[in-house]
């Protein structure tokens, strides 16, 4: 066991040539890697000094065998100075800044002294020093000549990627680093730097490291042959040019050719930290596939940090596409056969269970449920096989762990990306079933905002009963119906169950015994209440009461309804249009049950039972409420076409004539506009004035043509159902199809855009008109002309564009508020701390309070908690 | 009337020091004395240098003479919890 160790402090500096040679373990000198026989070459690419890789085999450095040794660096001697391309940047600057002859900072010496203290202090605070630093280079660079030793400046120029012109000839690598090895170590610090961790000759690399084998392992194929690492390619490269250039050299070759060979060997060494230089074509594979060198193995989403380090994978999950199932309960999920069969929970035989564990091992891997594996007290794992099921079966004795088959009842975390909060991983109970999809109660997509057009899903097994545990009493669906974002359930019905149950209890329409029957069928109800009357000598009941029979007796509960018309004085329970909600013991006395009672964000009912009962009762109600509004849609019958929004010659006629009106009105505007007639707004110009006033008379334009429609539009109408139950869509959402669609817009403003003077060439230059800006007259279902279909395209348009990116814009602005809060935590005492026990806030939320756990103060909850009290007195003198 | 001429006679105000305290955007601070700001270390068992800080040059934290060390009480009005308490560290 190795000692656990806490990091004191992480410095930051440059590796001198020095400190190259001291960790390296050996020169590299050669660029073959194996011989014949398929051994290390010594002094090669994977020399047995620079870690194991192949099992078996112990490291040359440490003893240690393939996994221990964590490989050890090797050097190569380059011939030559390169340029290290990270720092191409920093070495035009610190060029600029010093003198060409003499290497000083080009300061005066005050100068130097008050940017030094200027550094100083800011690093005492901890804080940035950049800006500083560069105004010290852009301060020296200033200088045309030096100011110690008198030397003129000149220009230099710096050319991408990795070229420094002064007075028209480059500087080589060699002639940087003179300059930069003169310049003396008080001139480094004013320019930020340490000189004794990062002097700035060593940007110029004399000397490269050579990585261990460990962290560019060569594959071996099927077929024998090695297949080496990137890494390995491209120092096989370097080793090779450091050669040629070393053999030339000392042939004494014309300098043209050294030349192109320092070029060369820059190249290499350029792309072997950064393959993505602009200006450098990207070293590539002999298959043309770009190397993956140091860089690209850090950077980026799938790289080092954001990828194997913030990021894991897992084992034990599973992922599919979803599709609904209003039979299961809302904190299961369905899981196809298939993946049951391969996914485990781990079972450890005891004394106890042991009849049990062996009679899973007996069905073996293909009966489920049945095992896939089983391991031994001395952990050797066993694949079970039909053919050795019976063997292994006799052979379980105490302790050993078998890996048992998915099955019903299991607990799982189910979860749909983005996981944007806590609500998008809750944990499910397993229901095994056929087919090759993840099943779940529509009741339960609001929270992960899934839906079934092609959606996938991940699934995954808790391993340790801790995991188990925690998913079980942290995790379930049951304790995840209120959403802490707004105390309220998130959980709750949609579409058609919010719809069923509009038509169910809207009213006190009579159901016979038969439809009673039919709507219960789902349930273990025995018992049916009194007939709310006889019809014919037939007893029928109410959907009130049907209702009723899902609701927790006790429960009492008033509110007004979704589609309450929010009339001037509120009639309460003599609402006329059914629209307030008693509820008196568990009895659904008058209202009608809609969004606002059952649905998904709103939820008056769920809310008050979790509140009052436990999240259990809750979840057993939203169950119950999502068959019975399922049975009760269908018991009404319900359906919706376009033929729906039909509304009567005489109200098209009536539709027509507000909108020639408001065509009328805005062309009266235009003209008295053009008159000079017109009165500007306050604070508005005579343009902004007409704008305004034309989109006001248009859209009080389409309110009265929607109004008209709608006087159509009966509850008897489905579409007007939908809308008012809250269920989907809204009645602006009906008016645009059945009277007039209305003022298309970008940025909210009429449609201004296109050619000059004009928005499209069928209508006169500078005409302010309605329909030359947008005014779309028609309705969906009568169609558009191709003018305003254009005009609507432009506007749906620009909501598209929108969207996307409000959600990249949205994502990205998540992740860094993730990163910046997710080491905090709230502690028993109410604080919230960081890991060094910082608090961040003395009180949770400043109230200490749990959103989700809190009942909104008003005067309503005193009102209810007073009848509950005089309710139960009798019952307790009884 | 030109639009530049303002339509009331302009009064010239001549900028003094206000007190900071009086203003009624910055919430109350109060200097803790020695016992009390060990009470308040004590109460959530914590050290000093886990607090938040305030710099001594703050102009509150100038206000009330606080020195580097000190612990200031901020009692700041709260919409949820009408006022809601946080302590700080004066560092410089």
């Amino acid at each position: 066991m190795t000692v656990p160790k806490r990091i004191g402090k992480i410095r930051f500096g440059l590796i001198s040539p020095q400190e190259f040679r001291k960790m390296s373990v050996v020169k590299i000198i050669t660029a073959d890697t194996y011989d014949d026989d398929g051994f290390p070459i010594e002094m090669g690419l994977m020399d047995p000094r620079l870690g194991v890789i192949d099992p078996g085999l112990r490291c040359r450095s440490c003893g240690g065998r393939p996994g221990e040794c964590p490989g050890h660096f090797g050097h190569i001697d380059l011939i030559a100075p390169v340029i290290h391309v990270g720092f191409a940047k920093l070495i035009r600057k610190v060029l600029r800044g010093i003198c060409r002859d003499c290497s000083r900072l080009m300061l005066k010496d005050g100068e130097k002294k008050m940017y030094l203290g200027q550094i100083q202090e800011l690093e005492r605070l901890g804080q940035m020093t950049d800006d500083t630093v560069n105004k010290v280079f852009a301060e020296a660079r200033k200088n045309k000549t030096c100011p110690y030793c008198g030397a003129p400046q000149q220009e230099i120029k710096f050319e991408r990627p990795l070229s420094y012109i002064e007075e028209g000839h480059k500087l080589t690598a060699s002639d940087i680093r003179d300059r930069f090895e003169k310049i003396p170590d008080e001139d480094i610090s004013v320019m930020g730097m340490n000189p004794a961790t990062a002097r700035p000759e060593w940007i110029i690399l004399t000397v490269l490291p050579v990585p261990p084998v460990t962290m560019r392992p060569s594959i071996t194929l099927e077929s024998g042959q090695r297949s080496e690492d990137d890494l390995t390619h491209k120092l096989v490269d370097i080793i090779r040019i450091n050669q040629r250039f070393q053999e030339n050299r000392e042939a004494g070759a014309p300098q043209l050719i050294i030349e192109d060979l320092w070029e060369l060997l820059q190249y290499h060494v350029t792309t072997f930290l950064d393959n993505t230089v602009s200006g450098v074509p990207p070293a590539r594979h002999r298959s043309g596939r770009p190397l993956k060198t140091l860089s690209q193995r850090l950077k980026g989403k799938e790289g080092r940090f954001r990828g194997s380090l913030s990021g894991k994978r897992v084992n034990f999950s599973a992922r599919t596409v979803i599709s609904p199932d209003p039979n299961l309960s809302i904190g299961e999920v369905g899981v196809p056969m298939d993946i049951a069969m391969e996914l485990s929970v781990p079972m450890i035989a005891n004394v106890r269970n042991m009849e049990i564990v062996k009679t899973f091992v007996r069905r073996g891997p293909d009966r489920h449920p049945g095992v896939n594996y089983v391991t031994r007290p001395d952990q050797r794992r066993v694949k079970v096989t039909d053919k050795n099921c019976e063997e292994v079966a006799e052979q379980i004795d105490v302790g050993w762990k078998i890996d048992r088959q998915l099955s019903d009842g299991d607990i799982v975390l189910f979860n749909r990306q983005p996981s944007l909060h806590r609500m998008s991983i809750m944990s499910h109970r397993v229901k095994v079933m056929p087919y090759k999809t993840f099943r779940l109660n529509p009741a339960v997509c609001p929270p992960y905002n899934a839906d079934f057009d092609g959606d996938e899903m991940n699934m995954h097994v808790p391993q340790t009963e801790e995991a188990r545990a925690e998913a079980e009493i942290l995790m379930r669906v049951q304790e995840n119906i209120l959403s802490p974002r707004f105390g309220g359930p998130i959980i709750g019905g949609i579409h058609d169950y919010v719809t069923g149950s509009f038509l169910l209890t809207h009213g006190s329409k009579p159901i016979d015994r038969r439809g009673v029957m039919e709507l219960l069928k789902k349930f273990d109800i025995s018992e049916l209440p009194e007939p709310a009357g006889y019809a014919e000598g037939k007893p029928y009941w109410t959907g009130k009461q049907v209702f009723s029979l899902i609701l927790p007796r006790g429960l009492n509960l008033s509110f007004k309804a979704d589609f309450c018309y929010n009339c001037d004085v509120c009639k309460g329970t003599d609402c006329e249009n059914d629209a307030y909600v008693v509820i008196e013991d568990g009895k659904l006395l008058q209202g009608t049950i809609d969004a606002e009672a059952v649905g998904a964000f709103k939820g008056k009912i769920t809310d008050r039972i979790i509140k009052e009962y436990s999240p259990s009762v809750a979840s057993e109600f939203l169950d119950r409420m999502t068959r019975l509004a399922l049975r009760g849609i269908m018991h009404a019958g319900f359906s919706f076409g376009i033929d729906d929004e039909d509304i009567p010659k005489a109200a098209v006629d009536q539709i027509e004539e507000t909108t020639r009106t408001a065509r009328e009105k805005s062309q009266q505007l235009i003209e008295a506009y053009n008159a000079g007639e017109l009165e500007p707004l306050p604070g508005r110009t005579l343009d902004e004035t007409l704008e305004m006033r034309i989109m006001q008379t248009l859209g009080k334009a389409r309110d009265t043509a929607g109004k008209i429609a709608g006087r159509h539009l009966g509850l008897d109408n489905s579409g007007v159902v939908m809308a008012v139950s809250g269920a989907r869509g809204s009645m602006l959402n009906l008016t645009q199809m059945a009277a007039c669609v209305g003022q298309q817009s970008v940025r909210g403003e009429r449609i201004m855009r296109g050619y000059a003077g004009r928005t499209l060439p069928h209508f006169r230059k500078g005409d302010l008109g309605a329909e030359a800006h947008g005014f779309v007259e028609s309705s969906y279902k009568d169609g558009l002309n191709p003018t305003e279909f254009f005009f609507h395209a432009i506007g749906g348009r620009e909501g598209l564009v929108d969207t996307a990116i409000r959600t990249s814009q949205s994502g990205y602005l998540q992740r860094r508020l993730v990163n910046a809060l997710q080491d905090l935590e709230v502690k028993y005492d109410g604080t919230v701390k960081e890991t060094r026990g910082m608090i961040v806030q003395f009180q949770y939320g400043e109230d200490g309070v749990d959103a989700s756990r809190r009942d909104y103060a008003s005067g309503d909850n005193v009102k209810r908690i007073i009848k509950s009290v005089l309710q139960k007195r009798p019952e307790e003198s009884a | 009337m030109s639009l530049h001429a303002a339509p009331f006679p302009l009064k010239v105000v001549p900028v003094t020091k206000f007190a900071i305290r009086d203003h009624e955007t910055v919430p109350e601070h109060i200097l803790l004395t020695p016992e009390e700001a060990d009470g308040v270390l004590k109460a959530f068992g914590i050290t000093a240098p886990q607090l938040p800080k305030i710099h001594v040059a703050d102009p509150a934290a100038k206000e009330i003479g606080a020195k580097v060390g000190d612990i200031i009480k901020v009692v700041r009005k709260s919409t949820t919890a009408r006022q809601s308490i946080f302590y700080r560290l004066v560092i410089d």
